[in-house]
């Protein structure tokens, strides 16, 4: 949000202790330990044997590995905060996957945009520039465990540095697009790019 | 998901300074306010608030709440909130705002959890979640009394049960710790124990929506027994709130 002056006060609102840390929440952000679960409709069940992941679209190579392929690909620990626009945040949490870098490189993209797909039909739409440069990876394990279904195991996609709607759960490909289009929340009202630092939450943000 | 027609960008957006117009206690947990925005506008039955609050050192608390209110009540919205041990926004709004002060809001948001006048429709609502299902209940009650809509509506005690005295036979009550059992007044449906997959079954329908809100587990119980019951995974719309306060 840009500033706006003068400031509002509430009455009799100081907040809850806001020490060392806080600068590690964006605006409008609460810590949160737990992990809550956010999902529009019902769980999908996806068992890794019908899972695979597909880079389609205005590629060079259209590619798609199954659980087992993808599991032999590069992987790296994420260590990261993520933020939800439902308000909160996890500090310091971890995940493990592929990055998108190293799957986007034998695709070979001729598109800026992409849409992200997930088993149920959920999809989110995403920049190239926000999935590449080490920002962006598809995991399958969140703090040494295999990735739980309500967090969208077997694998979801990861860009904490945007709102969390953004990381799709059960992520089954990626479609390269030269165009950008709205994705599922984007066209319910939640804004196309998703920035926690700037607090691009709805639309009019 | 498909099918759903993106919802009117004329939505405010920007903060506003809100005039606490009315506040009324629900239960022992649960109190409606009712605020006045200078730039109002319709919402649609389902979608929410956000609040924020200011300390003088400029730390800043937000949260999002559901609209209990038809957007029939023109120039007001009601949001009922949950007060939450610990919680930081829910517990200033429960012991500190009172009628006359003013509350920095902005809205009406998203449109997916949202009625559009599809019918039939059946709503499950746990403890608070059945905010955002009563703003639906009373928009058709007051728009489009015949359209068959029920809700089934899961609480832990007769005491906290929202809107009691607006729940009539289109309401099925579950009471989820109450052992015995003496009926609630002016609700005819009360059943002792849990929602459970009979119970949906029976009052599933054949087409149309489910809507369904409250906690994880119990979002995510219920939308197994609607998929038992018959229901598509598209004809099933849910909101889960996580831990908030």
């Amino acid at each position: 949000m840009a500033s706006e002056e003068p400031r509002f006060v509430s009455r009799g609102f100081t907040g809850r202790p806001h020490g060392p840390g806080a600068d590690r929440l964006p605006p409008g952000q609460y810590l949160e330990r737990g992990f809550p679960v956010l999902t529009a409709g019902p769980t999908p069940r996806v068992e890794p044997a019908e899972w695979s992941f597909r880079i389609d679209g205005m590629v060079g190579n259209e590619l798609e590995w199954s659980w087992e392929e993808f599991a032999r690909l590069p992987a790296e620990d994420v260590p990261c905060d993520i933020h939800c626009v439902t308000k909160w945040s996890k500090l310091d949490t971890s995940f493990r996957g592929v990055s998108v870098d190293t799957l986007l490189e034998a695709a070979r993209p001729e598109g800026a945009f992409s849409m992200a797909h997930s088993f149920g039909g959920y999809t989110t739409n995403l920049p190239l520039e926000e999935l590449t440069g080490g920002r962006a990876w598809v995991v399958t394990e969140h703090e040494g465990a295999p990735l739980p279904r309500e967090h969208g195991g077997p694998a979801r996609l990861l860009v904490p540095h945007l709102y969390f709607w953004k990381s799709a759960k059960w992520v089954r490909g990626l479609r390269i697009m030269d165009h950008d289009e709205p994705g599922f929340w984007e066209a319910n009202g939640y804004n196309a790019h998703g920035d926690p630092w700037k607090e691009e939450r709805y639309w009019t943000d | 998901m498909d099918g759903l027609t993106a919802v009117s960008q004329r939505a405010p957006g920007r903060w506003q300074i809100a005039e606490v117009e009315q506040i009324r206690v629900e239960t022992p947990r649960t109190k409606t306010f009712r605020l006045r925005p200078p730039m109002w506008m319709p919402h649609l039955p389902g979608q929410h608030y956000d609040v924020r609050l200011t300390a003088p050192d400029g730390y800043r608390a937000e949260r999002s709440y559901s609209i209990a209110s038809s957007p029939l009540d023109q120039g007001v919205v009601e949001l009922t909130v949950d007060r939450l041990e610990d919680g930081e926004v829910s517990s200033y709004f429960h012991d500190v705002l009172v009628e006359g002060d003013q509350v920095e809001v902005r809205g009406p948001f998203a449109s997916y959890f949202v009625w559009r006048g599809e019918e039939p429709v059946l709503l499950i609502g746990g403890g608070s979640g059945v905010v955002p299902l009563m703003c639906m209940l009373r928009h058709r009650r007051r728009t489009a009394p015949e359209l068959p809509m029920r809700l089934l509506y899961s609480a832990r005690t007769r005491r906290e049960v929202i809107y009691a005295d607006e729940l009539g036979d289109d309401a099925i009550v579950a009471l989820t710790r109450e052992l015995g059992g003496v009926p609630i007044e002016g609700i005819p449906r009360v059943q002792l124990g849990r929602i459970f997959p009979g119970l949906i079954a029976a009052e599933a329908f054949d087409s149309g929506l489910a809507f369904v809100c409250g906690s994880n587990g119990f979002v995510e119980s219920i939308s197994q027994m609607l998929l038992a019951a018959g229901y598509s995974p598209d004809r099933i719309r849910t909101e889960r709130f996580g831990p908030t306060g």
